[in-house]
C-alpha cells in the first residue's frame, strides 16, 4: 500500500480530497490517505482498517479516531451546524468536541450525536453525518444562515407565541423537526450492559504526566490503586506534545510507567473509562467502553460497564482543554484548536492543512507551530496577540519560514466548505491575507475541573492563572497536574508527585518522594484574550448550539445577564459537549459587556455526568423481564402441561385460568372451575401468599400488638383470621395467623404485601417493642402450599395424610392446624381454611415438594371429579363470599369501612388503634362495604362505577360510592358486585345507580349483603 | 452513600430502605390525640444533624439508627436501633 506523504505539497488537496478503493484479495484497502505523515505518531501502520462514512469507504490504521483517520484522509466537511445549518469540521481531538457529531451504526444500533473526536477506529465502522439534506456537501437547511437576523437568541420565545391554538399543531410540530442534530435508534437496544462495583485506596483519574506520578507513587507503596482514563491509550497529552522525558520522548516515557504498573499485583488500569460523578462516601461513577472499539461485541460479553468505585483518596488529574478565540468565521472547516492541530500531527500522523497559520494569546500556540513546520507542513504565519513575545519564539518564526504578526487579530475568514484564507490586522492596523488551510487557534488553557464541583461547589475565577480553578474540594479528594494549573510539563510531573504522596501518607502508607525525571522547559505564558472586536462575519462563542457573540449581546440587552439566564436564553453552554470549549469566552464577553469582571459574572455549575452517559448503562441487565424477575410458583410446570393461561400478580406468574378443549372464553372455563370447587373439588396454588415464622416466649403478646383482634388467646392447633392496620389508622393488610405451638405462631398475609409486612414486623419488633422475645424468619419460599376446596376436598386430602392423623371433621375441624407427613413421610402443615366458602384446606409441603404433591392431589381426587383452578375463579368465590381483597383494602379504608369493625379489640394497645378513633373515621355517612346484584339480573355490573340516588343526577356532589369488584357467579347465574356506599349497612334492600361514564354504563342495583353464599357457614364446618 | 451497618460492615445505601425521622417516640396508648397526631405526622426536616431509621433490605435486615447531616450526607454514627437511643 503507498503511503503518500507530501512533505512540499504545494498542490491544493482539491486535486485528491477523498482516497480511492481498489480491491486488493478479500478485503478492500484504501489507495491513498494523502494527509497522513510517514513514521511519526502512535498508530500501527501494520493494522489497516477499513471504514465509512456517508456511504463511501476510508482506510486508516489501528490508534486512529474516527476524526483522525478522516483528518489523514482530507475529509474537513463533516457535519452542518444545529441551527444555521453552517458547514462544520473537526475542532478539537477530543471529548470537548462541538462540531464533529456522527451518528454510528444503523438500526437498533444507530447513536446520534456522538463525538467523532472520540470513536475510536474499527474496522467496519459506520459513521454518518447529520443534519443535512439532502447530502452534506448540498444542504438547504442551510437557508436558515440568511434568515440568521431573524433567528438569534430568544426567537422561539418572541415569535411562535400567538395564537395558542397553534403551540401544539403548528409550532411545536415545527420546532421538533427543525431542531435537534441526530436520529434516535429505530428498536430497542440489542447490546448488553452490566454494572460492577471496584474498591481501592487511591484512585486516579486521568493518566497524563500527573496522574502517571501519582498512581506509580500509590503503586509502590502498595495501596490499591486504580486508575482510569478516558482513552484507549494511556499518557493523556504526553502521546499529543514532543516532549522529552529522561532522554526519551514523552510516549515512550508513559509506555513505560505503564508498563511498570501493569506489573504489580496492586493496580488496576481501566482504559476506555470516563469517570462521570463523584458521589457521597468517596463513591465515584465511571463508564468503561468495553467493546464500542469492537466491530462486532463479543457474545456474552457487556458493550459498557457502569462502575461503582469506592476509593478511600482521590487524585484528580484531569489535565485542561484549550479555549478558543472568538473572531468572525471561526467555525470554518480547518479552524480548530491548536492543541488538537499538533495532537493529530504528532500522535496520529495526520495532517489537519497544509498551510498553517496560528492565532494565539499564549506560548502555547508556538508549540503547533513548530510541531506543523517538523512534519514539514508550511507554518504561512503566527499571529500573536501580544504585542511583545520572547526572542526564542522569534527565532522560531525565523526558522520555520512563518511570517510573525505581533499584537495582531484575525478579523475573518474565507472558504466555503472549508477555509481558503484569513484576514488579519496586524498593531500597525494593516491587513493582510494569508493563503491557509488550517488555522490553530490558541486561548489559554481551562482546567478540567468539573469532577470538584459534583459536591455543590462552584469554581473559582482565578486571575493569576486567567482561569476557573477548583475551589472546594470533596472530601478525600485532591487535584493534580493541569487540572491543579500546573500546566507546563515540569510542573505537571512535579505536582502528580506531590499530590500522589500526600494523598499516600493520608492512608497511611509510608512512600519516599520519588525522584523527578528530567524534561525540558516547557513555558506556559498567557495573556488572556477572549474576543476580537469588530471582525467580520458571525464570530460564535458555542459551536454545538450555534450561539454567537451578537447572541450575548441581546441577552444582555434584554436582561438576561445572569450566566444562569444567559445560558438559558442562549443555550450556550449547552449539548453534548456542555460548552467545554466555549463556556469561558461567553462568560468573558458578558463580562466586558456589563463592565464587570468574570469574577463578578460567574460561572455556571458543572452537575453529574460529565460526560453523556447511555441510560442503557444505568440500566445494566435490569430491563425488560430482569427488572424484576418472574417468580415462578412450586406448580408452574405442571400448570404449563396442563395449558393454563398465566397472568402476573406482583412479581409471580401465577395460573389464571386452565381452558379444556373447546372452551371458547375465559368465562366458560371460570365458572365450570368454580362449579367444580362448588360441588366436588378443586386445588390452586396459593403459595405466593407471605409466610412468616414468628416464635419466641413473647410471640402472642407481639401479635396482639401488630392485630386490631387478639392472637395470645388463639389455642395451639387453631388459626384465626386477623386484620392489621397502619400507624395512621387505616387497613394496611390481612390474613390468617396459625398457632402451631404455644411459642409458635406462623402468619400469612397478602401476596404483595410478604415483603412489606415483614419489615413492618421487623420494624415493630427491633424499634417499638425491642424487649419483648419475638424471633421473626420470612419462610414464603420455604413452602408450596395448595389451596384444597370443595365438598370432597376431606375425602381427596384423606388419601394423602399418613397415618396416625385423623382427618374427620370432629377431630379436625374448621380453623385447624396440625404439622403431620403426607404421602408417605413428606413434611407437612395442614390448615383448614376457606377463602371460596366451601369446605377447604390448605395444605403446606416443603417448596421443592410443590411439584410432586400437586400431581398426587390431582390423581387423589381424580375420582371426585377434581378441577385446578386459578386466580379468576379464586377471585370470583370470594367475593360470592363476601371476603375482602387488594381492590378493598387500598390503603384508605378502616376495618369499619370494610365491614370489619367487630373484630377490633377495645382491651389492648395495637398498631393504629389510637388514630382509628378519630371521629371522621366514625362518621356514619362514611362508605361502607355491602354487596350489589343488578335489579335486571341479566344486566353487567363495572368495578369503578360510582352510586347515586337513584333519579338523581349523576354529579359528584351526589356520589355516595364505588364499586370496588364484581364478578358473574356461576352459582347464582348472574352479576354481583361489592362495593363502599353511604349508611351502606342500613340501606340492604334499597336501590342505587351504578353509573360508570369511564365504560358508558348506567344500572340500577340492589344493596344486599355482601355474602351471597352461605352467609351462615355450614358449608365450611361441615 | 455508604452505611456502615454494625452487622454487615460498610455496605453501599442502595442496600437500605429508608425510614425517616428515628427522634419520634411512640407515645402511650392514653396520650392525647394531638401526640398521637404528631407522632404519625410531623416531622422535622434539619438542615444538619438528623437521626433518622434505616432499615438493611437486603442485608442482615437490622433496622438502624443513622445519624446523618443531610447537608453533606456525612454518616456520623450508626447504632441498632434495638439498643434504644444511645445519643
Amino acid at each position: 500500500m503507498p503511503l503518500v506523504a507530501h512533505r512540499n505539497a504545494r498542490h491544493s488537496y482539491s486535486s485528491n480530497p477523498y482516497g480511492r478503493i481498489r480491491q486488493s484479495g478479500r478485503c478492500r484497502v484504501i489507495a491513498n490517505q494523502a494527509y497522513r505523515l510517514p513514521e511519526v505518531g502512535a498508530i500501527d501502520r501494520s493494522r489497516s482498517l477499513t471504514f465509512m462514512f456517508d456511504g463511501r469507504a476510508y482506510g486508516g490504521f489501528a490508534g486512529d479516531t474516527l476524526t483522525s483517520a478522516l483528518i489523514a484522509n482530507g475529509v474537513r466537511l463533516i457535519g452542518r451546524s444545529f441551527k444555521y445549518h453552517r458547514p462544520r469540521g473537526i475542532f478539537t481531538s477530543g471529548p470537548e468536541e462541538p462540531n464533529a457529531l456522527v451518528e454510528l451504526g444503523a438500526g437498533a444500533r444507530r447513536e446520534p450525536n456522538t463525538k467523532a473526536t472520540t470513536i475510536e477506529l474499527f474496522d467496519g465502522l459506520v459513521a454518518a453525518s447529520q443534519n443535512r439534506w439532502p447530502s452534506l456537501r448540498i444542504d438547504l437547511g442551510a437557508i436558515n444562515s440568511l434568515l440568521a437576523p431573524f433567528i438569534g437568541a430568544g426567537f422561539y420565545y418572541k415569535t411562535l407565541m400567538w395564537p395558542a391554538s397553534f403551540w401544539e399543531t403548528i409550532y411545536e410540530p415545527l420546532i421538533r423537526r427543525s431542531a435537534g442534530l441526530g436520529r434516535a435508534a429505530e428498536g430497542p437496544d440489542p447490546d448488553n450492559y452490566e454494572k460492577a462495583h471496584a474498591f481501592c485506596d487511591l484512585l486516579v483519574i486521568g493518566s497524563g504526566p500527573a496522574g502517571l506520578m501519582s498512581a506509580l507513587i500509590g503503586a509502590r507503596a502498595g495501596a490499591r490503586v486504580i486508575l482510569c482514563e478516558e482513552d484507549f491509550a494511556i499518557g493523556g497529552r504526553l502521546l499529543a506534545e514532543k516532549h522529552e522525558i529522561d532522554g526519551q520522548e514523552g510516549r515512550v516515557w508513559a509506555a513505560q510507567t505503564e508498563a511498570r504498573l501493569t506489573e504489580l499485583q496492586n493496580v488496576r488500569i481501566f482504559r476506555r473509562t470516563s469517570v462521570f460523578g463523584v458521589y457521597d462516601g468517596g463513591t465515584y461513577g465511571a463508564l468503561e467502553r468495553v467493546t464500542d472499539h469492537l466491530r462486532e461485541s463479543t457474545p456474552h460479553q457487556a458493550r459498557q460497564r457502569l462502575w461503582k468505585i469506592v476509593a478511600r483518596h482521590v487524585v484528580l488529574a484531569t489535565g485542561a482543554v484549550e479555549r478558543h478565540i472568538v473572531f468572525g468565521g471561526n467555525d470554518k472547516p480547518g479552524v480548530m484548536l491548536a492543541s488538537a492541530a499538533r495532537t493529530y500531527v504528532n500522535r496520529f500522523a495526520a495532517l489537519p492543512g497544509r498551510h498553517i497559520a496560528i492565532f494565539t494569546c499564549c506560548d502555547d500556540g508556538w508549540k503547533t507551530a513548530a510541531d506543523f513546520a517538523t512534519a514539514g507542513a508550511t507554518v504561512v504565519a503566527v499571529i500573536d496577540v501580544r504585542r511583545e513575545i520572547s526572542r526564542a519564539f522569534a527565532r522560531v518564526a525565523e526558522r520555520i519560514g512563518a511570517r510573525l504578526v505581533t499584537g495582531g487579530r484575525v478579523v475573518g475568514t474565507r472558504g466555503g466548505r472549508s477555509l481558503r484564507s484569513i484576514d488579519v490586522i496586524g498593531a500597525d492596523g494593516q491587513a493582510v491575507r494569508f493563503e491557509v488551510d488550517c488555522l490553530g487557534v490558541s486561548g489559554g488553557w481551562n482546567p478540567t475541573i468539573d469532577l470538584t464541583c459534583h459536591h455543590g461547589s462552584k469554581p473559582r475565577w482565578s486571575d493569576d492563572q486567567h482561569a476557573y480553578i477548583a475551589d472546594k474540594l470533596p472530601p478525600g479528594l485532591s487535584i493534580a497536574g493541569a487540572a491543579a494549573g500546573a500546566l507546563s510539563l515540569p510542573a505537571a510531573l512535579l505536582s502528580g508527585a506531590k499530590v500522589g504522596h500526600e494523598a499516600i501518607h493520608t492512608l497511611g502508607f509510608i512512600a519516599r518522594f520519588p525522584d523527578l525525571p528530567r524534561t525540558d522547559e516547557d513555558p506556559a505564558r498567557l495573556n488572556p484574550f477572549w474576543h476580537v472586536r469588530g471582525s467580520r462575519g458571525k464570530a460564535f462563542v458555542d459551536l454545538q448550539n450555534d450561539v454567537t457573540v451578537t447572541d450575548i449581546e441581546i441577552a444582555f440587552r434584554e436582561g438576561f445577564r445572569s450566566v444562569e439566564h444567559l445560558k438559558r436564553y442562549t443555550t450556550l453552554g449547552m449539548g453534548t459537549d456542555q460548552g467545554k470549549a466555549g463556556n469561558v469566552s461567553g462568560y468573558a464577553i458578558m463580562a466586558d459587556l456589563t463592565g464587570s469582571s468574570i469574577t463578578v459574572t460567574g460561572t455556571t455549575i458543572y452537575r453529574p455526568p460529565h460526560v453523556p452517559i447511555a441510560i442503557s448503562a444505568f440500566a445494566g441487565h435490569h430491563r425488560g423481564k430482569n427488572f424484576r424477575p418472574t417468580r415462578l410458583t412450586p406448580s408452574h410446570r405442571w400448570a404449563a402441561e396442563h395449558g393454563a393461561i398465566f397472568v402476573e400478580t406482583g412479581p409471580w406468574l401465577r395460573a389464571q385460568y386452565f381452558p379444556k378443549f373447546g372452551e371458547t372464553d375465559w368465562l366458560t372455563t371460570i365458572s365450570r372451575e368454580v362449579t367444580a370447587v362448588r360441588t366436588a373439588v378443586g386445588v390452586c396454588d396459593v403459595s405466593t401468599l407471605g409466610k412468616i415464622e414468628i416464635q419466641g416466649t413473647d410471640a402472642g403478646t407481639f401479635l396482639d400488638r401488630i392485630y386490631i383482634n387478639t392472637f395470645s388467646t388463639l389455642l395451639p392447633g387453631k388459626t384465626r383470621y386477623g386484620v392489621m392496620l397502619r400507624e395512621d389508622g387505616l387497613v394496611m393488610d390481612d390474613g390468617t395467623t396459625a398457632r402451631l405451638a404455644a411459642d409458635r405462631y406462623v402468619m400469612s398475609t397478602t401476596t404483595a404485601n410478604a415483603g412489606l409486612i415483614m419489615q413492618h414486623l421487623e420494624f415493630c419488633h427491633q424499634v417499638l417493642w425491642p424487649t419483648l422475645d419475638v424471633q421473626l424468619a420470612s419462610i414464603s419460599e420455604t413452602w408450596a402450599q395448595f389451596s384444597v376446596a370443595g365438598p370432597c376436598s376431606r375425602a381427596t386430602l384423606a388419601k394423602l395424610v399418613d397415618p396416625p392423623f385423623n382427618i374427620a371433621n370432629e377431630r379436625f375441624p374448621h380453623l385447624s392446624v396440625a404439622s403431620l407427613t403426607v404421602c408417605g413421610g413428606v413434611p407437612a402443615r395442614l390448615f383448614r381454611l376457606s377463602f371460596s366458602g366451601e369446605l377447604a384446606y390448605e395444605l403446606a409441603v416443603p417448596a421443592n415438594y410443590g411439584d410432586g404433591v400437586i400431581r398426587v392431589i390431582m390423581s387423589a381426587g381424580a375420582e371426585f371429579g377434581i378441577e385446578p383452578y386459578g386466580t379468576e375463579a379464586l377471585g370470583v368465590m370470594r367475593i360470592e363470599k363476601g371476603h375482602v381483597a387488594g381492590n378493598e383494602i387500598t390503603g384508605q379504608m378502616t376495618a369499619r369501612d370494610l365491614g370489619l369493625g367487630r373484630l377490633m379489640s377495645t382491651k389492648k394497645d395495637f398498631i393504629g388503634r389510637r388514630m382509628a378513633e378519630r371521629i371522621a373515621f366514625h362518621d356514619p355517612n362514611r362508605p361502607c362495604v355491602v354487596g350489589f346484584r343488578p335489579t335486571n339480573r341479566s344486566a353487567r355490573l363495572q368495578a369503578g362505577a360510582h352510586f347515586v340516588p337513584c333519579g338523581a343526577a349523576p354529579t359528584a356532589a351526589n356520589d355516595e360510592g364505588f364499586m370496588s369488584s364484581v364478578a358473574f357467579s356461576p352459582s347464582l347465574g348472574h352479576w354481583i358486585g361489592r362495593g363502599f356506599l353511604q349508611r351502606g349497612p342500613e340501606r340492604i334492600g334499597g336501590r342505587v345507580r351504578a353509573y360508570d361514564p369511564v365504560r358508558a354504563t348506567d344500572v340500577e342495583v340492589e344493596i344486599c349483603n355482601p355474602v351471597f353464599i352461605d352467609p351462615e357457614g355450614g358449608r365450611l364446618r361441615a | 452513600m455508604r452505611i456502615p451497618c454494625p452487622y454487615c460492615g460498610e455496605r453501599d445505601a442502595h442496600e437500605f430502605a429508608y425510614l425517616g425521622d428515628a427522634t419520634v417516640k411512640r407515645p402511650d396508648f392514653d396520650a392525647r390525640e394531638s401526640l398521637w397526631v404528631d407522632y404519625v405526622y410531623m416531622r422535622d426536616n434539619p438542615a444538619g444533624r438528623h437521626r433518622e431509621h434505616w432499615y438493611h433490605t437486603t442485608g442482615c435486615r437490622s433496622w438502624l439508627t443513622v445519624t446523618r447531616d443531610t447537608r453533606t450526607h456525612q454518616i456520623l454514627t450508626v447504632e441498632f436501633a434495638s439498643q434504644g437511643d444511645a445519643a
